[in-house]
């Protein structure tokens, strides 16, 4: 088990570098991938299947599917800053090494040892539906929520694009035949959202 | 390292989460910002597996049910609003958001 | 019958929210009916309850209605309720008639107004605050009509808003009264820390139990409760409001200013007659208050030239007889007087306003003369009131009552000569400036002319007024003169009855102390004939002397009390206001004010739109905390 555990971990600690490192967005959501996975191992080192298959199903399935979706709807690349330069980590390392020195530090201090049981999809389950059904009740309202909200500000977001479209090519047909179109629309971000809201 | 202890695995969910925050501070993408997020909230479920297997309780695997759905609501807002950010602004870049200055 | 209680003041509540809701859609027919018929409808009521009540008296002489619960908070539950007994069935049958008539009177007289339904509205919501004060259980309800009836005088005065000066006198009216309306909520108060109620009869019942007579508690509430009366009654210091009250149309002065709304003190006196008989020395202050009162007020309606100004001060002085006979407790004298100096003050200035609106809006009576046969009506009638103001001795109601105080000023136990000197010469004055008035008005050369003749809505309520200033007295007739008083009999059941048991009890009640007073008037009507009759000239050069002029002028401003208060308190406080514009205060809040704007500034500065930024200030904060609760 400390062996798994061991290699699980090195494997997600490296692959989450990958992710934060990439210039490909894809790779890097692929390395994320990954980076699920080993966490998966990990708690199923940690006597949590159950978890661990839910890792594997909702966040390496489900919510992985839907950044690649939007990266694919997004076309992001073509004017996204994905390339950082190397100077720029110096100082987010430094802060961020000196929390995680302090965190560890914190840790290290006393050794407590595991249970060393399995908890399994049953004492979940019963503990779910048992003392934490209200929380359950309050996740599945922040879910429907969740998806309201979320194609609502995407519609209107579609129906700004349209109206920003009809409005672009009103615009090219009036200007001067040199301009590219739409170029006024670029520079001008701001008037063009409130122009769409009207 | 005799066996797995509580201390390990809530190093390396500090680890994951440092890792995430590092990538939230440096990169100005949108969709990896989230993703960077995603890794912050998926290190503090595994802080919460781990108590929870520190002492053979079900409540630590509940409470990661829990970060899971708000990860999962909160990729499905974040990602509307990247998608009415790219049109807003047309680029994904969280710098160029920055008209609400004082 | 007497469950239609409730129906009396509800009824003119009604006619005011008919017209406040119907306003612009109502012409000034249906605003007349509305008004008026909504008074008329309460009188009648009035008429069956009360007349109910005299004929067959409930048990203990007094109804009591509880309509429902006005709030109940920690123990302090006034009802919205009511109570009828004989002290607020004259008080109820003279605001209803004598509001009714006033109403019949109005719709002539205010017709070419262009607020005519606003001044119904108005008018209604006095009749029905004023209904509520004279009705209500507890003094909490009585205090809501208190300011319902501070209100509508406020709204009346300054009725026509457009001349700054009306507004100007109703403004003064309004704070002037509200010095008293203080002290009686004050009163209330303490009353209430003291017996745990304000329910007028259980707190009576109370006060009679557990205060001591003479005690700095008792005559502590009585003194309060007498400052609310001095400012609502005009009493002195507090009387400099009413003369110009008179800036609002006749009606107002007539219903409110004489005969209902300025008696209010005169009704709270009497109602809390337990409190003011239990201390001693407040009963005193009363006395002395009306004794001054009627003779500074006297003196200043002898000197005026403004019809309704003069009208004016004699209510002051009318009301300080009241005050006077209450003080010496002679309770029931002073609600006689009340009853019949409402009749014939308003209908004086009933009169008047006929006078007045026929002259084209002429208020000084050396411009008006010979009247007598332009108006032969309101000459009759106005003459009427004249002698029942001066107390033309057996055919005037209000001889009977005046009468009756001047004997109780000196025959009762807290009589003594001083108030007696005082109600003479009071009574003397009274004579001299209700027949100068008459003279000069009605006899001489006519000097302006007649524009307009008085109709029928506007002659019948002076005549009804007329007869009642003549029959009303007749209730009560003194001993020597006969035995029937069934209005004494009747307040029994309310009030303490008269006791002549001073020193001078015999002289009082005897015809021959009633012959002093019959004299008194007799001379002084002579002498008014000798002063002013016109045609003996004998006005100019008396009135020119070097002696009486510059009386005369020092009187005509109301014995220089407008003069004190505006060097006293006007201008001290106008200096106070000017100098406090801007004062250290200001520069303290306007610091606070800069000091948030520089906050501001410095901390909008870290707002910098991005939000890579504030996610590394979060980690430093992180940073930070993590080291203090780890590395401690």
């Amino acid at each position: 088990m400390t062996i798994l555990f061991t290699i699980a971990a090195v494997v997600a600690v490296l692959s989450t570098l990958m992710v934060v490192t990439r210039t490909n967005l894809v790779h890097a959501l692929l390395y994320l991938v990954v980076s699920l996975f080993a966490v998966a191992v990990v708690f199923y080192t940690l006597g949590a299947p159950f978890v661990a298959a839910l890792e594997v199903i909702v966040y390496a399935g489900a919510i992985m599917m839907l950044f690649l979706f939007a990266v694919m709807l997004l076309n992001v690349g073509a004017d996204s800053p994905l390339r950082v330069p190397r100077l720029a980590w110096v100082g987010p390392g430094i802060l961020v090494a000196v929390l995680l020195a302090e965190v560890v530090y914190g840790l290290t201090r006393q050794t407590q040892p595991l249970a060393g049981v399995e908890v399994g999809p049953q004492a979940v389950s019963e503990a779910l539906y048992g003392p934490y059904v209200l929380g359950v009740e309050l996740a599945s309202m922040l879910l429907l929520a969740a998806l309201i909200g979320a194609r609502h500000v995407a519609a209107r977001a579609r129906d700004e694009e349209e109206a920003a479209e009809s409005m672009e090519r009103a615009r090219g047909l009036s200007e001067t035949a040199g301009e590219a179109p739409g170029q006024g629309a670029v520079d001008d971000p701001g008037r063009l959202t409130e122009e769409g809201d009207a | 390292m005799a066996s797995v202890s509580l201390d390990h695995a809530l190093v390396l969910a500090a680890i994951l989460f440092a890792i995430g925050f590092a990538g939230l501070l440096t990169r100005r993408n949108l969709i990896v910002v989230l993703a960077c997020i995603e890794i912050m909230l998926n290190a503090g479920g595994l802080a919460f597996v781990a108590a929870g297997a520190r002492w053979g309780q079900a409540d630590g695997q509940v409470m990661f049910l829990f970060v899971l759905a708000m990860a999962a609501a909160e990729v499905a807002v974040g990602l509307a609003i990247a998608i009415r950010f790219r049109q807003s602004l047309k680029s994904l870049d969280v710098d160029d958001a920055d008209e609400m200055k004082g | 019958m007497l469950g239609l209680l409730w129906l009396i003041p509800a009824l003119p509540a009604a006619g005011f929210l008919a017209l406040v809701l119907l306003n612009r859609r109502l012409d000034r027919t249906a605003a007349a009916w509305i008004g008026a018929g909504s008074v008329g409808l309460s009188a009648l009521v009035a008429l069956l309850v009360c007349g109910s009540f005299i004929v067959s008296p409930p048990a203990g002489d007094a109804y009591h209605q509880v309509l429902w619960t006005w709030m109940d908070v920690a123990g302090f539950a006034p009802n919205i309720g009511f109570y009828l007994d004989a002290v607020s069935v004259l008080w109820v049958l003279v605001i209803t008639f004598v509001g009714f008539l006033i109403h019949l009177y109005s719709t002539e007289h205010m017709e070419h107004d262009e607020g005519f339904t606003r001044f119904f509205m108005y008018l209604n919501l006095f009749v029905a605050s004023m209904l509520v004060l004279v009705l209500a259980d507890n003094l909490l309800l009585l205090y809501l009509g208190w300011e319902g009836v501070g209100l509508c005088s406020y709204l009346l005065i300054s009725f026509w808003q457009k001349d700054p000066q009306n507004v100007y006198c109703g403004r003064k009216a309004f704070i002037v009264t509200r010095v008293g309306d203080t002290a009686l909520i004050a009163g209330l108060f303490l009353l209430f820390t003291q017996v745990h109620t304000l329910e007028i009869q259980p707190m009576l019942a109370a006060a009679q139990e557990s205060f001591v007579p003479g005690s700095a508690v008792a005559v502590a509430a009585a003194l309060l409760i007498l400052g609310g009366a001095i400012g609502k009654s005009a009493q002195v210091p507090l009387q400099t409001w009413l003369p110009d009250a008179m800036a609002g149309p006749s009606p107002v002065s007539a219903l409110i200013h004489a005969a209902t709304m300025v008696t209010a003190g005169v009704y709270l006196i009497a109602r809390t007659n337990v409190l003011f008989t239990l201390a001693p020395d407040a009963r005193l202050i009363v006395a002395i208050v009306g004794t001054v009162t009627l003779l500074l007020a006297g003196f200043s309606a002898l000197v005026q030239h403004d019809l309704k100004r003069a009208l004016a001060y004699s209510t002051i002085s009318q009301i300080g007889y009241m005050f006077l006979a209450l003080g010496v407790s002679g309770w029931e004298a002073g609600v006689f007087h009340f009853m019949t100096h409402a009749f014939f003050k308003a209908l004086l200035f009933l009169a008047a306003g006929v006078i007045i609106e026929a002259l084209a809006d002429e208020h000084d009576i050396f411009k008006m003369g010979g009247l007598r046969r332009e108006l032969p009506a309101v000459f009759w009638t106005f003459t009427i009131g004249a002698a029942a103001l001066a107390a033309l001795p057996f055919v005037t109601d209000g001889f009977y009552s005046k009468d009756l105080i001047i004997a109780t000023s000196l025959g009762s136990v807290d009589g003594n000569l001083w108030f007696y000197a005082g109600a003479i010469v009071g009574a003397f004055v009274t004579t001299l400036y209700s027949f100068r008035l008459v003279w000069l008005v009605f006899f001489g050369e006519r000097h302006t002319e007649v524009s307009r003749r008085p109709r029928r809505r506007q002659l019948v309520p002076l005549w009804i007024l007329a007869v009642l200033s003549v029959v009303s007295g007749l209730i009560w007739m003194p001993p020597w003169l006969a035995g029937f008083h069934p209005f004494e009999t009747f307040l029994d059941t309310a009030l303490p009855p008269i006791e002549f048991t001073g020193e001078y009890a015999h002289f009082a009640e005897s015809a021959l102390g009633a012959l002093v007073t019959i004299s008194v008037v007799v001379v002084g009507i002579g002498i008014a004939w000798l002063l002013w009759m016109p045609w003996r000239r004998g006005t100019h050069a008396f009135s020119e002397s070097p002696a009486v002029r510059p009386l005369a002028a020092y009187w005509l401003g109301g014995w220089g009390f407008d003069w004190v208060y505006e060097r006293v308190f006007v201008i001290p406080v106008k200096w106070f206001a000017r100098v406090a514009r801007n004062d250290l205060v200001d520069h303290v809040v306007d610091g606070i004010a800069w000091l948030n704007v520089a906050a501001w500034r410095t901390l909008s500065a870290g707002q910098t739109g991005r939000l890579r930024a504030y996610v590394a200030v979060a980690g430093f904060g992180i940073a930070l905390v993590l080291a203090v609760v780890v590395l401690r």
